[in-house]
Order: structure tokens, then C-alpha cells, then sequence
């Protein structure tokens, strides 16, 4: 368990939702997607929008686990020479106009171990990360990672499936901090929609092992759907719906191109209106 | 002879890893599932009734052992060495996959699984599993890249004859990376009911050993036949390498016969000086992809770079952990063979030895062509003749430029 202080970004975060009573959003996007410029333009503007935490997707060349949506959205980009370096001069830019909403970078195992565990970390915390979560990583691996982070107080957040059965838990949380991830499907990102009553049963079994605050995500799309999920958990993540929106709207003309990030803007607005209204 | 057949006694429990390679580097989702394949393997390894149905599979359904055949005129026109294949091409199904496939079959319905999926490079795997699948009734769905469905066609209708669904993976290079890609899609999807048949000797432990053990077959039978025939071992044994169960199950049994020079063959494609090429222990570095740890070819961000041969079967970015730990300890030479060295060998077998190889097998045979003339005629190379050359015709007489 790495150490409280407070310049905790994300136990703030839940902190003060808690005393807000209310439950948070995280928003996904893929890195520097659909280039550099509208990406940042996104990317600052998305907690005044209402996103309370930001996750950043590290694309990858093969995302195991993740639907069409964002293999698209990984693949656009990667064509675009995507470069880490890049990404962690946007998120240093962000830092100086925000310094309280979490940003966690989600991503594969490769691309983190090809620039150098130790660096990684460094140039994370450095530009105001505040946590990692690493898809194909699980505990049994994590080791290396895990203490350079937990040497920098950088989270290391952690999956929970389905078909995580309790022996696992320990293993799991022995190296879990920030917050839990409740993988809500037996799937990939962004493909079936989740069943709420076998969520909210799974996340109170997790519950019961733990006091660190529950994300659940994986298939959350709507205003509908965030008010749902938010009710048995502590957040929701909406990812692939967001990256959809990108999508859909760059093949148009420039103007659809000025026009995206108030259009990223309304829904994550909606997903928080979502979220707010079950807190209650 | 197959009445001995064991498993090698290292214990699958003791060591998830080969050094630094190897490992289990998946998502959540499929981690109970990884940790049950490894836990029924290793109970049913130890189960007699298991391995003795297995073995009786291997004798009577794939027609083991396969034979040792002395290439003589192979042998004269090179002036050197004497050189033996072992004949994995002669199996049921044409290649070495269904000595892993059936293995992996009769675990799978241990476990109870109802459904089999796969991944195939050039269908040889493909076509193992759909036949297995056939002879045990097991729903078979089989991932293949799009660019291999149209390099191996005749492959694809063997794999529907038998009952198959061939699902057509376009994303990438449309090659065995994203077939595989979409295989482990799939398998997340449907981790209850489902069981990934993985083709090769990599992936997530317990795949890479499991599949080592499998094969294990070839290099087993070989040395009580060479023993037999020339009453000691072999010089050097040489086997193409794409992900490697074909090497793994060759060298495997002599890796503590220090005595005997292990070669691993792999695609070079257009030269290891372009960026046309499948050969990762040669032209990669270590990284983590597809549940393992070991040597890949990616960019300097971490990002897989695709791969290119003229042969399906070794078109792959990387290569099974255990000759990723093998190739650091130096207990396994690795090298590389050209598209154009490997079309020249198959034409060669075919012509002198009325055997026509897959390309696979033909990209070893060019290794030998380079050093076999240089030894003396005691020395004894015996090269793992893993698959035969019809599923690759049109891929040759398109290379060549020959109308069919």
C-alpha cells in the first residue's frame, strides 16, 4: 500500500465526492487522438465538462482487449507516429491550468517496458500522472512496475473481472491502490452492454474485501446506463462511447474538426448529469 | 515405442518463466482461466489413463512415429555431412500441429469445454484443430488473417470440410499476430465455455511448455531411432523456427546432450537488412506481447512491427519464450533464410528427394545447403522435416511466376 499524502490527486478526488455525495465520472480518450491539437483542446476542457477523473489511453499496435472502437482509435493514431514523449508534454501543459483532476494513462505492458520502466515512471509523476493501469499486467508480473511506482507514489490500479474468483482478491490487492476496476462484462471495451443486478452482486462482494473506492466500466455508452452503474459503485468509465464521437466526426470537414471538442464536451456533460442524478 | 512416452519431468508449477521470458501477461478476464488451463495440465500429465490415450491417438489417428529417413541424394549433392529428415510431414494432417492438438483436445475435454478456438498462420494449425475438433465433437472456430486465407486457400476448405468456421481477421497485417489478436478477443468473450487452442509453442504459461511437452514426441522418437540406425547421436539438429513448437519438440529432448549443435532456422524474408523479415531473435529485442515475455520485432516505441515471409507458418513479430531463454544461454544457434533461399530448397527436395516440404521446413534445408558441404562425411545432421509443401503450390508457382 503505497503512502496517503496530500497531494493525493485521485484519494482527493474521492474525498471530496464523498463529501459532495455524489459519484464521479472517469472519461476515456485515446491519446493525442485525433491529433495533437484537438487531443489537448479535449483534454483541457474535459473536466470543466464534467469529467472528474481523465484516463488516457496509450495506444498500442495490438489491443488485446479492446473492442473496435478503440482499435480504430489506437490505430489512427499509432499512424500518426504517436510518440510518448508528445503525450507527456500535453499532460505537463494541462498541469499548469489544473493541478486537481486525476489523470491515470491506461495501457499495454510493451510500449511502457520498451521506454524503461524507471523512466516511464519518472516522466509520469514528473508531468502529474497519477496512476497506472496496465491491461495485460496482471499482480503475478507486476512486481518491477510496482515498486518503481510505489516508490514515486504513483497508483498502480488494478482490474477485477467476472470471472476473478476470491482466491484472487488478496493477490490483488495486495499490490492495488487509488482505486479497484470492475471489469462490468466478460469481454472486450466497448461491445455488450453489462448486466446490472450481476454488477452490483460482484461489486459488493469486492466491497467486502476492501475500502478502496470501486470504478466500474467496460460497455457503459449512455446517460442511462452511467446513472445505473453509478449507483452501486463509486465511479463509472465511459470510453469507447467518447471515442466513438471522435470517430464519427473527422472524416468531415474542418469545421466538423473545430466543432469536435464541444461535441465530446455535451456528452460527457450528459454521462455527468448521469452519474450526479443517482447519487441522490 | 510409443510405449514410453513421457512427459519431461521439469515441473510446470515450479517456474512460470524461462529467465526473463516467458510469464502469463494477460488481462484479468482470462487469468482464472490461464491458472485452470495450467492447473488440469499438470494433473493430467501425471494421469496414466491420460497420457495413454494420448499415445494411443498419436500411434493410430496421426500415424506415429514418423519416420527417419536418410536423404542420400540430398546428402551426395551437397558433399558432406549426412543428412537425415524426420518425417513430421507424413502425420495425419500433414504437419507436426496434431501431435499439440491432440494433446491439447483430450485436455480440453477433461476440462469439460464445450467450443475450440484457434488461431492459424498457414492453416496447418488450423487444419489439425478443426480435425480434432471433428473427431471429438467439439464446436471449432478457427481466427485466420485475411492475407494468409488468400495465400492458403486450400487450407481454408480443409478447415471447412471438417467443420470449422473460419472467421477472416482484416485489421493490421491481417497476419497470425492479428489472428491471434482476435483469438484471445474471443476467448475473453467466452471464457466459460471456451477453450483456446494455441498453436505454437508460445503464449501465456502453461501454453509454451504445454505445447513443448507435446512435441516433445519428434525429438523422443528420434533419438532411439538415430541411436538404432547409427548408434549415436546426431551432430547437429535443424528446424525452421516461426513461434518454434516444431524446434522445441525437436531440440527439447536433447538439450542435455551438449554434444549435439541445435540450429534454429528463422525467416529472413526479403533479407534482415529490410524491414521485410520474420526472423525476431535475429532482428528483435526482449518485450512483452500475446501473454509472453521474448525477443519481438517492434519500433523504438514499443509498437509491434509486422512481419513478412514468403511462408504463413513463420510470419509472426515474435518466437516461443523457451528459445528466447535458449538463444541467451547459447545452448541453441540461431540463423536466418531468405523468401528466394527458401524457394530454391523446396525445389531442390522436391527434385532430388521426391519430397515437396513446406516452406516452413525448406527455409532449415537452406541452412544446411550453407554448411552440410563444409563437414565431413561422418558428421550426421538431422533436420525436423515438419510439414509438407502442397497448402503452399500457389504460393510457390506465384513466386515462380508458373501459371496454374
Amino acid at each position: 500500500m503505497r503512502n496517503k499524502d496530500e497531494y493525493d490527486r485521485i484519494n482527493n478526488r474521492f474525498s471530496l465526492l464523498k463529501k459532495e455525495k455524489r459519484k464521479g465520472l472517469i472519461t476515456f480518450i485515446t491519446a493525442l487522438d485525433p491529433n495533437i491539437d484537438v487531443f489537448e483542446k479535449i483534454l483541457n476542457g474535459l473536466p470543466n465538462a464534467g469529467a472528474d477523473f481523465i484516463e488516457i489511453g496509450i495506444p498500442f499496435s495490438d489491443p488485446m482487449a479492446d473492442g473496435p472502437s478503440i482499435q480504430l482509435s489506437s490505430r489512427r493514431v499509432l499512424e500518426n507516429k504517436f510518440q510518448l514523449k508528445q503525450l507527456f508534454y500535453s499532460l505537463s501543459k494541462l498541469r499548469k491550468t489544473d493541478d486537481v483532476t486525476p489523470v491515470i494513462l491506461m495501457g499495454y505492458y510493451n510500449p511502457i517496458f520498451s521506454f524503461g520502466i524507471k523512466k516511464f515512471v519518472d516522466s509520469a509523476v514528473s508531468v502529474g500522472v497519477d496512476a497506472l493501469i496496465v491491461v495485460d499486467l496482471p499482480p503475478e508480473e507486476a512486481d518491477e512496475l510496482y515498486q518503481e511506482a510505489n516508490a514515486k507514489n504513483l497508483h498502480l490500479i488494478f482490474l477485477i473481472a467476472p470471472t476473478t474468483n476470491e482466491q484472487r482478491f488478496s493477490v490483488i490487492l495486495e499490490k492495488a491502490s487509488g482505486f479497484l476496476y470492475y471489469v462490468s462484462i466478460k469481454g472486450i471495451t466497448g461491445t455488450s452492454s453489462p448486466d446490472m443486478s450481476q454488477v452490483e452482486e460482484r461489486v459488493n462482494l469486492v466491497r467486502s474485501k476492501t475500502s478502496l473506492p470501486i470504478a466500474v466500466g467496460f460497455g457503459i455508452k449512455s446517460e442511462k446506463q452511467a446513472y445505473d452503474f453509478a449507483k452501486c459503485s463509486d465511479a463509472v468509465v465511459v470510453g469507447s462511447a467518447i471515442v466513438d464521437i471522435i470517430t464519427e466526426n473527422i472524416n468531415g470537414s474542418e469545421k466538423s474538426f473545430n466543432s469536435l471538442p464541444s461535441k465530446v464536451f455535451d456528452f460527457v456533460n450528459t454521462l455527468s448529469k448521469g452519474v450526479t442524478g443517482s447519487s441522490f | 515405442m510409443l510405449k514410453n512416452t513421457q512427459f519431461s519431468h521439469e515441473d510446470v508449477e515450479r517456474t512460470s518463466h524461462f529467465g526473463q521470458f516467458g510469464g502469463r501477461y494477460v488481462a484479468e478476464t482470462l487469468m482464472p482461466l490461464i491458472l485452470e488451463v495450467e492447473r488440469a495440465y499438470s494433473s493430467a500429465k501425471k494421469d496414466h489413463s491420460f497420457l495413454k490415450e494420448l499415445e494411443d491417438f498419436l500411434s493410430n489417428y496421426a500415424g506415429r512415429p514418423s519416420p527417419l529417413y536418410f536423404a542420400e541424394r540430398l546428402t551426395d549433392f551437397f558433399g558432406g555431412a549426412k543428412i537425415y529428415f524426420k518425417r513430421d510431414e507424413l502425420n495425419h494432417t500433414g504437419s507436426h500441429k496434431i501431435n499439440n492438438c491432440l494433446g491439447q483436445i483430450l485436455l480440453a475435454r477433461r476440462m469439460g469445454k464445450k467450443r475450440i478456438i484457434a488461431e492459424t498462420g498457414a492453416g496447418q494449425h488450423g487444419v489439425a484443430t478443426a480435425t480434432v475438433c471433428a473427431r471429438f465433437g467439439l464446436d471449432c472456430e478457427i481466427y485466420m488473417g485475411a492475407k494468409d486465407i488468400s495465400r492458403q486457400q486450400p487450407n481454408v476448405f480443409r478447415m471447412k470440410l471438417l467443420g470449422a468456421k473460419v472467421h477472416a481477421v482484416e485489421t493490421g497485417s491481417a497476419t497470425l499476430k492479428e489472428a491471434m489478436n482476435e483469438a484471445l478477443r474471443d476467448w475473453v468473450a467466452n471464457v466459460d465455455d471456451t477453450y483456446y487452442l494455441i498453436g505454437t509453442a508460445a503464449g501465456p504459461h502453461p501454453y509454451p511448455t504445454m505445447v513443448r511437452d507435446f512435441q516433445s514426441v519428434i525429438g523422443k522418437e528420434l533419438k532411439k531411432q538415430i541411436l538404432r540406425v547409427e548408434n549415436r547421436l546426431p551432430d547437429y539438429l535443424v528446424a525452421c523456427v516461426g513461434g518454434g513448437s516444431n524446434a522445441i519438440g525437436l531440440f527439447h529432448p536433447f538439450l542435455n546432450d551438449q554434444e549435439v549443435n541445435l540450429i534454429g532456422v528463422e525467416a529472413a524474408g526479403k533479407g534482415l537488412d529490410t524491414f521485410e523479415h520474420a526472423a525476431s531473435i535475429s532482428g528483435g529485442i526482449p518485450g512483452i506481447l500475446h501473454g509472453n515475455c521474448t525477443y519481438l520485432l517492434q519500433d523504438n516505441e514499443g509498437q509491434i512491427r509486422d512481419a513478412h515471409s514468403i511462408s504463413a507458418g513463420l510470419d509472426y513479430p515474435g518466437i516461443g519464450p523457451e528459445h528466447a531463454w535458449l538463444h541467451d544461454i547459447k545452448r541453441v544457434k540461431y540463423v536466418s533464410a531468405r523468401d528466394d533461399e527458401a524457394l530454391e530448397s523446396f525445389q531442390l527436395c522436391s527434385s532430388l528427394e521426391g519430397i515437396i516440404p513446406a516452406l516452413e521446413p525448406s527455409h532449415a534445408l537452406s541452412y544446411i545447403g550453407k554448411f552440410a558441404p563444409s563437414l565431413s562425411k561422418d558428421n550426421i545432421i538431422v533436420m525436423n522435416m515438419c510439414g509438407r509443401g502442397d497448402k503452399d503450390i500457389f504460393t510457390v508457382a506465384n513466386a515462380l511466376d508458373y501459371e496454374i
